[in-house]
This record gives structure tokens, sequence and C-alpha cells, in this order.
């Protein structure tokens, strides 16, 4: 891997880093009046998978989806716009953080459990059909998986061989549910799955998604159908808000800190430094300057238009 | 000018027309592509542009929902097809979390323009789960517009209409118009959405009706002419947007509302058209308002039990009567008609 990547990877980890840091800090101010799904601890898999797409390609993601759309290039001030509610945020203000959406960079999401596995199929069926090289790229968590549009949607991207490639960040919970109370060992998809050749892999290990990612979209772009890569990763805050929640009962304090040991960006700072693709104080620097920007951004937002009366009803059929 | 085709023949004439025009129309659903055709109004478009544009897909109904939004979201136009409109409940997911609400909630000119045909099927023993009409489901929310054609001129001109169009659109077909003939025009035209379609004026009492029930209007209209009840058939055409500028007019003309619809009673559409004129032509009312729809069961397979339970001519011709307060003459029917429609299903 050439160091001009891995220094796109590692600053796409720490943008998206820092900004949910922004949102956690301010989280409580509430201005942000919208249920927050944090990535924080997740990403390595939207930034080691999206480094590989080009501007045609298109991604969706579920309700988790701050990650993905941070690393598909979304404005930051548009992120914070968004998630104040104001007119000029992302999607004008209607969608919040769960449904982060810039058509103009091929990236939607939308928080229903599995609900844009199928879509994500449809935009990869269109590309088929009109003969392009696109690619179609979709997140879902592990509890996505379990809504039956998934089994649906791999069974027709088979059959059709459409370039897709499922994502599942499995960070081992659905809210505050393990996934050994809710998967069985061998799931009833595997069937499903070994057509795909699925794979797991290291979530927290960017250059390693990075790799199979680019191996997975390499081959979709070349016809050969439909992917599917597990990603094993954790995510460190509460299901839902800016919080820790190891006091609440469905996980320990031990296990977090665990995961944060393995903790994909601060991993990944230390091989940067080792491999001298960025000095000790040009990384401390670019962190500082992307801390300020989210500072900026979400100052600037609290300063939006909001949206007026008017805009209620503007785009409605 | 004597060209005349069935309904289920207008609708084969405006894929064919659309696909012809606009190579991004697709046809999805399961058995489009088989040799039945959806009773014959798929045949002609995968026999014109292949497999490639007429696809098959399996009993995914959510999935393969979604996979058409996807498509539609890269331009691409599809029909989407269920041969039983029940089916349509196994895609409410994608039609109305994500269709009914992607432009509102993504902007950006993002648009999911899918169309989808649900077939309403009657009679014949189907029972409980092959032959309801969810029109009302789907009119509740709003991002979607939902017509229920009543006639082949309508059917063609709504479904050219809307693969014109941004909006995703639900269409209700009628099983029993399939092979109702009229004249057709052989070119492109359209019928506006939000536009309804008086059948006949009359001066006494309107009857707002939708899709096979406007016909059994139009019998029950003539009947009771004859005893000096003049009525007015009103066809919504499509129930999202609905033209209540029309039907209010009609009612403030003629005092007297009576509403029909091929579905239930509770939230249906018969009773949001009262609502609306409840609402805003309360004081014009002279009786009132009546609501012929199903009875308050799911519908049963037994033939007896499914003449109690489908309402048609013989209840609009009592509520007639009922609400210009005349006695209805005895023996004015014999027995119920019998069914003589033998399919296919």
């Amino acid at each position: 891997m050439n160091q001009t990547t891995r220094k796109k990877l590692f600053l796409s980890m720490l943008k998206i880093r820092r900004v949910e840091e922004q949102v956690v800090s301010v989280y409580g101010q509430k201005q942000m009046r919208t249920p927050t799904h944090l990535s924080i601890g997740q990403e390595a898999v939207a930034s080691g998978v999206c480094a590989n797409l080009t501007k045609k390609d298109q991604v969706f993601a579920s309700h988790r989806c701050h990650a993905a759309f941070l690393a598909r290039g979304g404005s930051v001030d548009q992120f914070f716009l968004e998630l104040c509610g104001r007119k000029n945020g992302v999607n004008q203000g209607r969608g919040g953080s769960a449904h982060l959406s810039d058509a103009s960079k091929g990236f939607f999401s939308s928080p229903i459990l599995g609900g844009m596995v199928p879509v994500a199929t449809g935009a990869a069926l269109s590309f088929k059909l009109n003969k392009t090289k696109n690619v179609a790229v979709v997140f879902s968590g592990d509890a996505g998986l379990e809504e039956g549009v998934f089994a649906e949607s791999v069974n027709f991207a088979l059959l059709k061989k459409l370039p897709i490639v499922f994502i599942c960040e499995n960070n081992l919970y659905s809210t505050n549910t393990h996934i050994r109370y809710r998967q069985p060992n061998s799931p009833i998809f595997k069937r499903v799955t070994e057509l795909l050749k699925p794979k797991q892999i290291n979530g927290n290990d960017v250059e390693k998604v990075y790799v199979d990612a680019k191996k997975a979209v390499d081959s979709c772009r070349r016809g050969k159908g439909p992917v599917f890569l597990e990603c094993l990763t954790y995510r460190f805050r509460e299901h839902v808000g800016p919080l820790y929640d190891y006091n609440i009962g469905y996980r320990t304090k031990k296990e977090v800190f665990d995961w944060e040991k393995r903790c994909p960006l601060s991993l990944y700072k230390r091989k940067i430094l080792k491999l001298k693709i960025m000095s000790k104080k040009s990384v401390e620097l670019t962190d500082k300057k992307i801390m300020n920007e989210a500072e900026n951004s979400y100052a600037k937002a609290l300063k939006g238009s909001w949206p007026t009366e008017k805009d209620l009803m503007t785009g409605v059929y | 000018m004597s060209r005349q085709i069935t309904y289920a023949q207008a609708i084969s004439e405006a894929t064919v027309l659309a696909m012809k025009k606009d190579p991004n129309v697709l046809v999805m659903g399961l058995g489009v592509d088989d040799v039945k055709g959806i009773f014959g109004t798929t045949l002609e478009a995968r026999k014109k542009f292949g497999l490639n544009r007429v696809i098959g897909t399996p009993a995914s109904e959510n999935a393969m929902t979604g996979v058409a939004i996807g498509a539609a979201l890269n331009g691409k136009r599809p029909i989407f097809v269920h041969a039983r409109n029940d089916f349509m409940f196994l895609a409410l997911d994608q039609i109305i979390n994500n269709a009914a609400k992607w432009k509102y909630v993504y902007g950006n000119d993002s648009v999911v323009p899918i169309v989808v045909r649900g077939i309403i099927g009657k009679g014949w023993g189907q029972g409980p789960t092959h032959s309801q009409s969810i029109q009302s489901v789907m009119t509740h929310f709003p991002g979607i517009y939902v017509a229920m054609p009543s006639t082949p001129y309508i059917a063609k001109g709504i479904l050219m209409k809307s693969l014109e169009s941004k909006v995703p659109v639900i269409i209700f077909e009628h099983r029993r118009l399939y092979d109702f003939k009229q004249y057709v025009p052989e070119k492109r035209y359209t019928v506006d959405f939000g536009k309804a379609k008086i059948f006949k004026r009359g001066k006494d009492v309107t009857v707002v009706a939708t899709s096979i029930l406007v016909h059994q209007a139009l019998k029950a209209a003539k009947i009771v002419s004859d005893f000096g009840i003049s009525v007015e058939v009103v066809d919504p055409v499509t129930i999202s947007p609905l033209d209540e500028k029309t039907i209010i007019a009609s009612v403030k003309k003629t005092g007297r509302l009576i509403c029909a619809d091929t579905s239930w009673l509770r939230c249906g559409v018969a009773s949001e058209i009262s609502a609306v004129v409840a609402e805003k032509a309360f004081s014009f009312l002279k009786a009132p308002i009546k609501r012929i729809a199903l009875p308050e069961c799911p519908c049963p397979v037994s033939r007896q039990l499914e003449e109690f339970f489908y309402k048609d001519y013989q209840d609009i011709v009592c509520a007639c009567f009922e609400i210009v307060g005349k006695k209805r003459p005895n023996n004015l029917f014999k027995e119920k008609e019998e069914d003589l429609f033998l399919g296919p299903y």
C-alpha cells in the first residue's frame, strides 16, 4: 500500500472521530435535537471501504451513518446544519442524523433496518442495465441482516450478478442486545452468504478493510457479481446518544475498555508515525485543525437559518 | 372512431407506448415475464422489449420494491406489478418508508418515480387475502399518489401520466374491469391526477364512486331516474390527490351525497370523502351523508356469503331512495344477479 493511500485512510478516520467528538461535546446543549447514533470506534470500516470508490459509485447506509457520510466526502458544515435542524442542512433539516444523504455524492441512508439493502441492490441493477462500471455499496449493521430483505436482496443480486458490495459492520450489539442472543452460530442465511464467498475481517484494521474492499469493488467492476464482507468492529458509545453506557448492564466496562485498546484510530496513528508517513508534529497540527473545523462548523450551524413555515410543504407531491 | 379495446389491452398499450418512448421504463414483478403475463397486460411488452426490460422477480415483494426504488433513483422507471394487491402489504416498508419519503427527506432533485400496479380481485371464492382493496391504506400517506381507474380510457391515460411524472404512483386495477371494452385512442395521451370525472350529470343526488362501483352507480342512476330521482355520478379517478373541488361543487348543487367504495368503511375512502364534504359543504346538505362500503368482516370464500358481502347497484339504488326520502317500490329487483364471471383469476 502506498503512503498516499495510508495518509488518506488515517485522515479519513481522524476526521470522523473528531467530528463525532464535537457532537459528543455539544450534544448536551440540546441544539442537535435528533437521535444520534455515533460511529466512534468503527471509523475503519467506512474509511477503508469508501477510499476505493469513485464519484459515480453509490453508497447506502443505515441509522449509524455519520462515518460513511464523512468518508464519502460529505460536508462537515452541512452535517452540523442538518443535526441542528437548519434549512441549509444536507437534508434541509428534514432528515437529521439518521437520514444523512447527499445525492451529489451518491450517498443515502435510512434508519429502517435493512431498508436500504434492496435500494442499493436496485442501484446496482441500474448500473448493470446501463452497462456502467459503477458499484453500489451498502453498509448494514449486524441486526440489519436479520431482516428478510437482506436474504431477498442477496438472492436477487446473485441471480442477476449485480455489482454490489454488502458490508456488514458487525459491532456485536443490536441496541442493547448482544448478537449471541439474536443469531445462531450458523445463521440461517449462511447458505446465501456462502454463495457470496463471504469473508469476516478485522473491521478495526483500516488497511485490511481497504485491501479486502478493494478486491470486492474491483471484482464488482469486472462484472463478477455481488460480494459480502463482514467487518468485525465495536461501538464505544451508547446505541443512540453521546454517552458511555457500560453502567446499564448489557455490557461490561472491561469489554468496552478492551475494545478501546483496539481502537482503529490509535492503532493506525502508531503505524503512520512508525512508517514516517506523517511526523508527530504534523499529526498534532492536522488533528488540531480538524477539531477546530468541527467546532467552527457547529458554531456556524447554530447561526444557520431555520426552515420557515413555508418550507414545511415545499417539495410535497 | 370504432376502435374498441379492453381495459387489459389499454394497460398493455400504455406500457408498450411508454417503453417505446422512454428506454428507461421497466416492468418488474412476480410473473410479469411468464406465459400469462399478468392477464395479458405485460405480454406485448415482453415480446417487444425482452427480458432485460420485463424483469420477472422472485417472491420478495419488499426487497424487489426496494430494488425498483434504487433503480428509479438512477433514472429507471419501473412499473412494479402485484397480480393481487394484497401482496403489496409485504412491500409497505419500502413504499412508505422509502418511496413516499424520498424527495421530501433527501431532496436535491433526488426522486424515485416508481409505478406500482396492484390488482383487486373480487369474487369466485378468492377470499380474505386475495380480494382486498387496499387503497385507503396507501392514501393515508403523503408522498405517493393513488389512482383507481374505472375505464380503459382512464387506465391507459393514468398509466401514461404516471410514467411521465416524478411522483411514486400506486394504481389499483379491478380484475372485473379487465374485459370491459371501450373506444380508446391509439396514440399517447394522459389523464390528470387530482381531476375527477363526472360520468353523468344530475340534480338530486351526488354519488361519488370508485373503480368498478362507478359502473354500478351508473346502472343505479338509470333505474332511479324512472322514479324521478336525478343522480350525478362522480369518479374521483385519483383518491390521492383528491379533487375536492369537483366533489364539493356537485354536492352544493344536489345537496345530497352517497359515497361508494370497494373497501371497508373505517378510515376508508368513503369516510374521507364524507369528511371533506361535511367539513366544507355542510350547510348545503339536505340529508345525512350515506356511505356504501364492505361490511366489517374479512371477505368470505363461500359463494353465498360473497353475495351478502359485496355491494352493487342495488345498494346504491336503495341509498338513493332513502336519501331523497322516497319510498322504494316493492319488487324493484328480483334476486341478486347471478355472478357470471368465470375468470381467469
